[in-house]
């Protein structure tokens, strides 16, 4: 039997507080074999994470290791000196952040950043090195590899830098390379072709790789092998095949079960298309255009001027009571368009229409909008006011438009949306600190209801909680949305929760609609290259070998 | 945030009294754990309280000419004076009892510094968060204003609105006026601070969602910096209005050292030091030290206070 490149023995990791010790990592034990993909999946706060700093030895203090041990090819390696560890780093264990703009130094060229971790772990000369170094890139796919290396990373996009890093964590040929949700900050496009390349990168190199993210699409397509954590603790370990089919824990069962899956397993919404007349929302040729790089001196100045135009001729229209999903990579626009209808940006051109009102035509269309458009956004901690109680928050809405202006009457009514909402109505007296993503996304929908709006905007409601948040999130939106007839334009970037919330579904692409229909349609048959490829893209559990 | 399907969320139960809560706190915590802002507040509360009852606790009151005598004067400290009166830290060459005029002078110098802060944080933070919030050509000229304003030394600025006032106001009105421009001498050099310090923190407000959801349902944009905004840019402005106060006091001392701060019917602390540096180099020399001791420990431990409370509020550094 060979020997495994990554033994883990108990081990613990624990972060002393004032009268508190937090244990992050609790009694886990893995092996990870020569050549092996093993993926570490779990929600925030599974430690996950914590463990794969643990075996780089990079936790932040307070933070240590309490206790088990950490075998390097049966080398001892957690309680080496710090000056022991740190030839370790890059040499034999190498590293693929999640956020490729921070992991690159910006002050040095690409290839000067390869160049020096090859010298710095093999014995080459700077020719040699810098030949290497193009090769390297060249594997990862960066196109004109020869050329490239002298930029500097911010001439990169995204993706490529993620490449880079790649080809830097392979660079000294190390036995094992952890990786830290590698793919989390890219778009579904890139981060197929990311996948692809660290892959073909280590199994061509030998390199073993720990594989740890949130997203179990990512690993049932890369891994081999999968642990599950939850709460410190390793929950399940077996082969990906079988725990996607056959998960055995209730917590496995439970985060698979949360998934949204992006072909259609359920009984299909009945197409009702038929029966409306006439859209509640309809938007006509919107188009939106940003002047570049002028500030308020110079734009006194005559001049010429430089115009990116984010939204290109949208058009689409919702049927009233039904969701309208908007799909698009980062940049595509969508959140352009989701603050032009809520009234936050004007549009250059184009037309919006709530119940027959235009919305941005003079105070009229404005008290309109005021009355039947909110909005949900995306990052729940940035949404609420840190410094009002949950009471305050909820009940701004309704005061503003006066609709209850009797103090008994708003603290009825909010006590009676927390309800709706699934919250205790004795949450008014907190503030947002005190509860969890999930549990401040719900106040964001309440108070969201509180001005009683027919349309809701909802600008990646989810795309901040873990999944199984995420699934209660959707369920209460669907429950809310059939209660209160609302009708919901749904913007995110995650195609499965698009495809199981929305009755029609638009695709934006560097602003422009590239196509829209019946969700059905689009997803099991579409038709633009762009949506064919972003279909493509998307790793998903049931893709699964 | 790791909260399984199915299972309901429960807001966190532990609730104990505000107190409690209160005592626990980072803050509370930070404070207990610095010998140097423990003195320092307690140096600080104790000037500020001998300033503030200084009518009740001084020995004598120095203002009024009833009880001086001019034999009196120059006593050294904890000596018999001609008259056999006891004065703890002397007196000066009018006899008045040097004890007692600090603690009179005090009042007047805290009095300046705190208004003149108050109202250099009210101005600057107004600018401040207008200038982030509207963005545009009200932000380009509030902050060139303060860009110019901070260009200049303070103490110039504060001596030119004196000048100015002097020219504008009666000449019978000037010795009750006097103190309200310095106030607005040393108040309108100092606001600029504040108004970049709260521009910036207002900038990154305004991106926030929740100031998105109130501008959707169309709140009021006053009421919006007010209610939404201020609340959350306000940690730096308590840091920089404690540090400001400190500097204010100097600031205020300098102008008096310099003739042109409060008249010496009610003199501050700089007023006090300029009077007995006259007599620094003829032997008597405490009439200069103590206003001089007390004015440093005001300033230091005021301003360690601030360090304090900048650190304490600043995550990052602990």
């Amino acid at each position: 039997m060979t020997e495994p490149v990554l033994s883990v023995k108990n081990l613990v990791v624990e972060f002393p507080f004032r009268d508190d010790v937090f244990r992050a990592v609790d009694d886990v034990s893995f092996e990870i074999m020569p050549g092996e993909v093993v993926g570490v999946v779990g929600e925030s706060g599974a430690g996950k994470s914590m463990t794969g700093a643990a075996v780089i030895g990079l936790i932040e203090r307070p933070g240590h290791i309490a206790g088990g041990e950490i075998r390097l090819k049966g080398e001892r390696i957690d309680n080496l000196p710090e000056d022991a560890r740190a030839k370790l780093r890059g040499k034999r264990i190498g590293m693929v952040f999640q956020d490729p703009l921070t992991s690159l130094n910006p002050l040095y060229t690409v290839g000067r950043q390869l160049v020096e971790t090859i010298r710095a772990h093999l014995p080459l000369s700077e020719a040699e090195a810098r030949r290497k170094a193009i090769d390297l890139l060249v594997e990862a796919g960066i196109p004109k590899a020869a050329e490239r290396i002298d930029s500097y990373p911010h001439q990169f996009s995204g993706g490529m830098r993620q490449r880079v890093v790649i080809a830097l964590a392979i660079a000294a040929e190390p036995e094992l390379i952890i990786a830290d949700e590698p793919t989390s900050a890219l778009d579904v496009s890139v981060q197929a072709q990311i996948i692809k390349v660290l892959k073909k990168l280590c199994a061509s190199h030998g390199a073993a790789i720990m594989l740890i993210t949130h997203d179990m699409g990512v690993i049932a397509q890369t891994a081999d092998r999968m642990i599950v954590m939850h709460h410190g603790k390793i929950v399940e370990t077996g082969t990906v095949g079988d725990i996607i089919r056959r998960p055995r824990e209730p917590y496995t069962i439970k985060l698979i079960d949360s998934i949204p899956t992006i072909s259609r397993t359920g009984e299909t919404i009945a197409p009702e298309a038929a029966n409306d007349d006439r859209a509640f929302v309809e938007i006509r040729d919107l188009v939106r255009d940003f002047e570049l790089g002028r500030s308020a001196f110079t734009r006194l100045l005559p001049g010429k001027v430089e115009i990116f135009r984010a939204v290109n001729e949208v058009s689409f229209s919702i049927a009233k009571g039904k969701t309208f999903g908007l799909v698009g990579e980062s940049g595509s626009g969508k959140s352009t368009c989701a603050k032009m209808i809520v009234g936050l940006l004007r549009p250059t051109s184009g037309s919006i229409h709530v119940d027959g009102h235009d919305v941005w035509a003079g105070a009229h269309g404005l008290r309109e909008r005021r009355r039947r458009v909110q909005m949900i956004f995306q990052d729940p901690y940035a949404s609420l006011n840190p410094r009002w109680r949950v009471a305050d928050i909820v009940a701004e809405p309704m005061k503003t438009l006066g609709i209850a202006r009797n103090r008994t009457e708003v603290q009825d009514r909010v006590a009676d949306l927390l309800t709706k909402v699934r919250l205790e109505p004795g949450a008014m007296k907190k503030f947002p600190h005190e509860f969890s993503g999930g549990q401040r996304q719900r106040i964001a929908i309440a108070r969201a209801l509180s001005s009683q709006p027919e349309f809701i905007v909802c600008d990646e409601p989810t795309s901040a909680l873990d999944v199984s948040v995420q699934a209660q999130v959707l369920d209460l939106m669907s429950a809310l949305q059939e209660e209160f007839g609302l009708t919901y334009l749904l913007i995110s970037h995650n195609l499965a929760v698009v495809r199981q919330m929305s009755s029609a579904v638009g695709v934006l692409h560097n602003g422009v609609l590239v196509e829209s229909g019946p969700v059905d349609a689009i997803f099991d048959n579409p038709q633009a290259d762009y949506t064919k490829m972003l279909l493509d893209a998307v790793p998903d559990i049931s893709k699964v070998a | 945030m790791t909260d399984l399907p199915h299972s309901p969320e429960q807001p966190v139960p532990a609730r104990t009294s505000r107190l409690a809560t209160f005592w626990r706190s980072d803050l509370v915590w930070s404070y207990r754990h610095s010998p140097v802002t423990i003195v320092a507040s307690i140096v600080a509360l104790a000037l500020i309280l001998m300033a503030v009852l200084a009518p009740w606790i001084a020995p004598y009151n120095p203002f009024n000419p009833a009880t001086l005598n001019l034999m009196d004067g120059m006593t050294p400290p904890n000596s018999a004076s001609y008259s056999d009166r006891y004065f703890l830290l002397g007196t000066d060459n009018q006899g008045r009892d040097v004890l007692s005029t600090i603690m009179y002078g005090s009042r007047v110098s805290l009095f300046v510094g705190i208004m003149a802060t108050l109202f250099a944080m009210v101005m600057g933070v107004g600018l401040g968060l207008v200038a982030g919030y509207a963005g545009g050509l009200a932000d380009a000229v509030i902050m060139r204003v303060a860009d110019v304003q901070l260009s200049f030394p303070a103490i110039l600025i504060a001596l030119l609105i004196f000048g100015v006032a002097r020219g504008i106001i009666p000449p019978n009105h000037q010795e009750g006026a006097a103190v309200w421009v310095l106030i607005l001498a040393i108040g309108l050099a100092n606001w600029a601070q504040f108004a970049r310090t709260v521009r910036g923190a207002t900038m990154v407000e305004r991106q926030k969602d929740y100031v998105a959801a109130a501008r959707i349902l169309g709140v009021n944009p006053i009421l919006i910096l007010l209610r939404h905004v201020l609340p959350n840019v306000l940690g730096p402005v308590l840091v920089i209005g404690t540090i400001g106060l400190a500097l204010a006091i100097i600031e205020e001392a300098t102008l008096s050292y310099l003739g042109v701060g409060v008249p010496p019917t009610q003199p501050s602390l700089g007023t006090l030091i300029r009077i007995g540096q006259q007599f620094l180099f003829s032997g008597e020399w405490w009439i200069l030290l103590f206003p001089a001791v007390t004015l440093v420990l005001l300033a230091l431990s005021v301003n360690l206070l601030g360090d304090w409370l900048r650190d304490a509020l600043n995550p990052k550094l602990r």
